[in-house]
C-alpha cells in the first residue's frame, strides 16, 4: 500500500488514484514521416526501469487532476511529487538504492529468495 | 538409454528400498556446479520456462554445454508464486497452437521427466456474468472448437451441477453461463522446475543458483556473455527467461522490450475438505479459485496498477478478490486466509508472450507471459529451445516474435487472460 500525496489534495492511499504508466512520452510531430518501427515503438514501447522512475497519476476519485510523480519501483518509495507543468528533477537528484541493475534493496524488497 | 537411467530413479521397488533407510539416502537431485568459463549456450532464469528450455536443448537438441543461471533458488520466482492453472482456450488461432502444444506436452510430462507433476485435468470454467460476457465467450468456445480444443459452453444450471456452493443467482453480477474446458486442470508447481532441472542435470546440463546476472555483454550487435556475481561467462547464445526482470537485463544488452513489470498477487486459505472440484475463473467479477490437493482454496488476484519490482502488492486489490469470492461463494464467507504473496509478471501490451530472436546476434527473450506464464511451461520451454538450438523460431512460436509490434500483427488476447491487464 502506497500513500500518495496528490500535490492538489494532500497525502492519500494509493486505491484513490490511478496510474498513467511512464511520464513525458511525447508523441512524435511528424508521424507521417517516421517508419513503422519508430511509431511502433511510440506506441508500445515505455521504459520499465527497476529503481527510479518518472511516471503520471490521477487522483481518480479525489480531484480528478493528473500529476508526475517519480518513484523507486525497487521499493515503491515516492520520492517526488510534481505538478504536470513543472519541469521534470533530474535523474542526478534521487539516489538509486540498487547495485545492480537486477539486483534487490535492503529495505523495501518482498523477495526473500535473494534480499540478504 | 537415458530413459532406462531416468526410470530406475522412481519406482516403486526405489521408494520401497529407501524406506528402509528412513528415506535419508535419496540423494541429491542435481548438481551444484561451479560455473565453467564458457558454455554453448546460457539460459538466464532458472524457473519452469528457463529449466524446460535447458532439458529441451539437451535432449532434443544435442546441445550439452549449457547453463542455467538463477539469481536465488530454482523456481523461486513466479514458477513458485502462481496458482498453477492450466488450460488452452485461448481466442487467436496462434494462441491455441501455442498452449494447446504445452497442454499436450504437460499430459505426458510425468511419464517423460519420471517425476510426478501431480497434473490434474480437473477442468476449469469461466463465467459469464453480463450479456458482453455471454458473447464475447460463446465467440471464444466457437474459436477453440475451430482449433480443434475441448472447450464448451455451460447454461448456468450446468455451472451450478458442476459447483454446487456457487451462488449464481443471488448477487450483484449473476452467473449465467460458462466456458469449460475439461481438459484444463492444475499442476504441481515445484514439480516442474524440479523435475525439469533434475532431467536436465542428468543430462550435463549446469545449473548454477544463487548466482545473478548483473548485464549481458554484446560487441558490435553481437552477444559475448554475461557477467554475474560469480563472475563473467563467455556464451554465443543467451537465452533471456526472467520474467518481471527481463526488461531490466534487456537493457544492459541495449535492447529495448516493450513490457511493463507489476506485482501479481496470489493467496490461499486454511486448508478445508474438498469443496469444489474444479477451477473457476471470472474475468468481470475478478474471482479466480481451485481448491489444492492439501485443502487450501487457491485464489489469484488481479495486479497492481502501476509499475514494481516489490513483489508484494497492495492490499486494495486482495481485497478486491476476496469481496467477489465471498459473494460468489457465501460459504467461503468465515474462512481465514493462510498466505498471501506477490510475483513479478511482464505484462505485454497485447497480453500475448514474446518468444523470439532480437537485433542482437544470439540474444533471445521468451518473455511477456504477463499474468499466465506457467500454464505454457513446457510448450514455451520446447519451442524456445527450438529457436535457440535452430536460430530460427518453430513455426508455433513465429508469430510470437518481436517484430509484430512494429508490423502491426498483434495478438490480443485481453479477454482470454485470466486477470485484466
Amino acid at each position: 500500500m502506497i500513500l500518495i500525496k496528490c500535490p492538489y489534495c494532500g497525502e492519500r492511499d494509493q486505491s484513490e488514484f490511478a496510474n498513467g504508466g511512464e511520464a513525458h512520452v511525447i508523441r512524435p510531430k511528424n508521424p507521417e514521416s517516421l517508419s513503422d518501427k519508430d511509431w511502433g515503438e511510440y506506441v508500445f514501447y515505455r521504459n520499465n526501469p527497476k529503481g527510479i522512475f518518472y511516471e503520471r497519476w490521477v487522483h481518480t476519485h479525489g480531484c480528478k487532476k493528473w500529476f508526475n510523480a517519480v518513484r523507486n519501483t525497487s521499493t515503491d518509495q515516492i520520492l517526488k511529487v510534481y505538478k504536470v507543468n513543472e519541469k521534470r528533477p533530474d535523474l542526478s537528484e534521487f539516489q538509486n538504492t540498487l547495485k545492480s541493475p537486477s539486483g534487490e534493496p535492503s529495505v523495501g524488497s518482498g523477495n526473500f529468495a535473494v534480499k540478504k | 538409454m537415458i530413459s532406462l537411467d531416468v526410470k530406475k530413479k522412481y519406482s516403486i521397488a526405489s521408494i520401497v528400498k529407501n524406506s528402509f533407510s528412513n528415506n535419508e539416502n535419496w540423494g541429491k537431485m542435481w548438481r551444484n556446479p561451479n560455473p565453467k568459463k564458457h558454455y554453448d549456450v546460457i539460459i538466464v532464469g532458472g524457473g519452469g520456462h528457463g529449466l524446460g528450455t535447458a532439458y529441451y536443448l539437451a535432449k532434443h537438441h544435442g546441445i550439452k554445454n549449457i547453463a542455467v543461471i538463477e539469481k536465488g533458488w530454482l523456481g523461486s520466482g513466479n514458477t513458485g508464486r502462481n496458482t498453477t492453472i492450466i488450460r488452452s482456450n485461448y481466442l487467436w488461432d496462434e494462441s491455441a497452437y501455442l498452449y494447446d502444444h504445452a497442454v499436450k506436452l504437460w499430459e505426458n510430462l510425468s511419464e517423460d521427466l519420471n517425476y510426478n507433476m501431480m497434473f490434474s485435468q480437473r477442468g476449469v470454467l469461466n463465467l459469464a456474468h453480463n450479456e458482453h460476457d455471454i458473447k464475447e465467450i460463446k465467440r471464444r468456445v466457437s474459436a477453440n472448437r475451430l482449433n480443434g480444443l475441448d472447450t464448451m459452453w455451460l447454461d448456468k444450471n450446468e455451472v451450478k451441477d458442476l459447483v454446487p456452493i456457487m451462488n449464481t443467482d443471488n448477487l450483484r453480477y449473476p452467473v449465467l453461463g460458462a466456458a469449460y474446458q475439461p481438459r484444463g486442470g492444475v499442476a504441481r508447481h515445484d514439480a516442474v522446475a524440479w523435475g525439469y532441472a533434475m532431467r536436465a542435470d542428468e543430462l550435463g546440463v549446469d545449473i548454477i543458483q544463487n548466482c545473478e546476472v548483473k548485464g549481458i555483454k554484446t560487441d558490435n550487435y553481437k552477444v559475448e556473455g554475461v557477467e554475474t556475481t560469480k563472475g563473467f561467462i563467455k556464451s554465443s547464445k543467451i537465452g533471456v527467461v526472467a520474467s518481471g526482470h527481463t526488461s531490466v537485463l534487456a537493457a544492459t544488452a541495449g535492447v529495448r522490450l516493450p513490457l511493463q513489470s507489476r506485482p501479481l498477487q496470489a493467496l490461499v486459505s486454511e486448508p478445508i475438505k474438498p469443496v469444489i472440484n474444479t477451477v473457476v475463473m471470472s474475468n468481470a467479477v475478478h474471482a479466480y479459485v481451485s481448491q489444492s490437493d492439501k485443502g487450501e482454496l487457491v485464489i489469484g488476484a488481479g495486479t497492481d496498477g502501476y509499475n514494481s519490482f516489490t513483489q508484494r502488492g497492495g492490499y486494495d486489490v486482495i481485497e478486491e478478490t476476496v469481496r467477489a469470492i465471498v459473494e460468489l461463494y457465501p460459504i467461503f464467507g468465515k474462512m481465514k486466509m493462510l498466505r498471501q504473496w506477490g510475483g513479478i509478471v511482464d505484462i505485454c501490451p497485447d497480453a500475448s508472450p514474446i518468444i523470439s530472436k532480437c537485433d542482437v546476434e544470439g540474444l533471445y527473450f521468451n518473455c511477456g507471459w504477463g499474468t499466465g506464464g506457467f500454464k505454457a511451461t513446457p510448450g514455451s520451454a520446447n519451442v524456445f529451445a527450438h529457436t535457440i538450438a535452430k536460430d530460427e523460431p518453430h513455426k508455433i512460436n513465429a508469430p510470437f516474435a518481436l517484430s509484430r509490434f512494429s508490423d502491426g500483427r498483434l495478438i490480443d488476447e485481453h479477454g482470454a487472460a485470466a486477470v485484466a491487464h
